[in-house]
């Protein structure tokens, strides 16, 4: 038997054990505190860049986005909240005809942030923002139209 | 040092003379009791508030900080919302037991806080077998427990109040060893003359090993006797609801949450009068000036600084251990607790026998 299964062992084994647990809780209290003041700390606020607030469709200075109008990210999404309308556009060098981009509505409030339509683009032309502040009062004011 | 005894002789002798004795004696009684149950009131809301800073500190968070500055106003509002609740009839529940219970708890705490020295003469209640009187007025708040478990007709309040009641008259024992230690050190069980000892040297520093061992005794039994973590058993939220107020709502509840709290203070209080000196000033012999010095702060302050102490070491040892099963609990209790309580007691016998303590 050795002496951690003795009488005397546990006692012994017991206490270091409760000061460990109570030295770690001892330097948490000291430690500085994680909470954040949220309303008064608005400017100085740093949400995390993977945070996924709200879907958004970067545009480059002219105004220009990366999406080839695939549909992919619409036939992934699990709740049907992104609908495309597209047109057929003849190219006019080539005479070829090619689908075009005419409306991204996006509908934050049947989202539910899983990520799927982002990891479905071929281009990379949607992502994640972390606004998070997204409270309206008209659930209509959900239904965003993501393109310029 | 402040001597509350010239004052209060001076307020009875006034009382005296203008009123007949017996008039002058309800007066005093009156006064006493208001000033209790103010004092009472006062020290719940601080606990209170503490206790959420304390444990917001320790869980890294900052605590509650929007109702007035830093919060301090959240208890009253907690208050306000617990008086404006519904007081709710449970169907079958004895009417007359579980009406009465929050106020034996709250009784039981009230007769022992009542017994805290705070400063020299400010006592309500000091005769030659004080400890031993408030062993037994805080042993009947367990009679509160029980019958609000009983009278619920809740089988999740008569569980929790079973084990409260088997926990809290295990714990009773090792609790009464502890501070058997201490009166075997000073030879007395009035609690005046057992803080009059101390200001020539606090019983934790005179009595060096057992009556640490005895401190530490007393703070592991105190936390089981107010039913708080590790042994919140009575009260195990995740198993048993809340235990023996699960049916009780508005002021009834409330009682019962303000006499846990005034419990924790009066193991404190205790605590910091038999082992910490009470009201006696930190005394070191030979530093006079030093002493001196020490002797100016107010005996009042010297003995809310340590309860306070206190209050904050059992509030880290809740804070931090995980609740124990009730066989652990009473393993620790029977098997460890009473034999090691009771050599300690024999060692302080030898110690003070031997005049090996100081």
């Amino acid at each position: 038997m050795s002496f951690k299964n003795t009488y005397i062992g546990t006692i012994v084994y017991a206490v270091k054990s409760l000061a460990t647990g109570m030295k770690v809780t001892l330097c948490e209290f000291f430690t500085r505190k994680v909470t954040e003041h949220y309303p008064e700390n608005r400017k100085t606020l740093k949400i995390s860049d993977r945070h996924r607030g709200v879907l958004v469709m970067p545009h480059d200075d002219e105004g220009n986005n990366k999406c080839i109008a695939c549909g992919l990210c619409q036939m992934t999404c699990p709740n049907g909240t992104i609908s495309i309308t597209t047109k057929s556009v003849t190219d006019e060098e080539t005479g070829k005809s090619k689908k075009v981009l005419v409306e991204y509505n996006y509908d934050l409030g049947a989202c539910m942030f899983c990520q799927l339509c982002v990891n479905a683009c071929p281009k990379g032309a949607i992502e994640f923002s972390n606004e998070f502040e997204n409270a309206v009062f008209d659930r209509k004011k959900l239904v965003l139209k993501l393109n310029k | 040092m402040t001597d509350f005894n010239t004052i209060i002789e001076a307020i009875d002798s006034s009382l005296n003379s203008m009123m007949p004795h017996s008039a002058a004696v309800l007066v005093e009684c009156i006064l006493a009791a208001v000033c209790a149950i103010g004092a009472y009131l006062v020290f719940a809301i601080i606990m209170i508030y503490m206790e959420r800073k304390v444990c917001a500190a320790f869980q890294c968070r900052v605590g509650p900080d929007r109702v007035g500055k830093w919060g301090i106003l959240q208890v009253f509002s907690d208050v306000f919302k617990m008086l404006i609740k519904e007081i709710i009839d449970i169907k079958n529940s004895d009417r007359i037991l579980y009406n009465l219970a929050p106020f034996l708890v709250v009784m039981s705490s009230l007769i022992t806080f009542s017994c805290l020295p705070f400063a020299r003469g400010l006592q309500v209640l000091d005769f030659n077998i004080g400890i031993f009187f408030i062993m037994a007025a805080s042993s009947f708040g367990i009679l509160g427990i029980l019958l609000a478990g009983w009278s619920s007709n809740n089988k999740f309040s008569m569980i929790g109040a079973i084990r409260s009641g088997g926990q809290m008259i295990s714990y009773e024992l090792s609790m009464g060893l502890s501070i058997l230690t201490l009166v075997v050190l000073s030879g007395s069980m009035q609690i005046s003359e057992l803080v009059e000892d101390q200001t020539r040297g606090w019983f934790i520093f005179r009595g060096h090993i057992p009556a640490v061992i005895a401190f530490i005794m007393y703070i592991i039994s105190g936390n089981a006797e107010t039913n708080r973590a590790p042994f919140d058993l009575p009260e195990a939220e995740s198993e048993l609801t809340a235990g023996f107020h699960t049916e009780y709502s508005g002021m009834g509840f409330g009682l019962f949450y303000v006499a846990e709290f005034m419990n924790m203070f009066i193991i404190a209080g205790i605590a910091s009068t038999i082992f910490l000196g009470g009201w006696a000033p930190f005394y070191i012999s030979g530093l006079d000036g030093f002493n001196e010095a020490m002797c100016w702060i107010p005996g009042i302050v010297w003995f809310l600084g340590k309860t306070f102490f206190v209050i904050w070491l059992l509030m880290w040892i809740r804070w931090t251990f995980p609740r124990l099963r009730i066989d652990q609990v009473l393993v620790l209790e029977w098997k460890y607790m009473v034999p090691i309580g009771l050599l300690n007691l024999l060692i302080m016998t030898i110690c003070v026998v031997m005049g090996w303590t100081f």
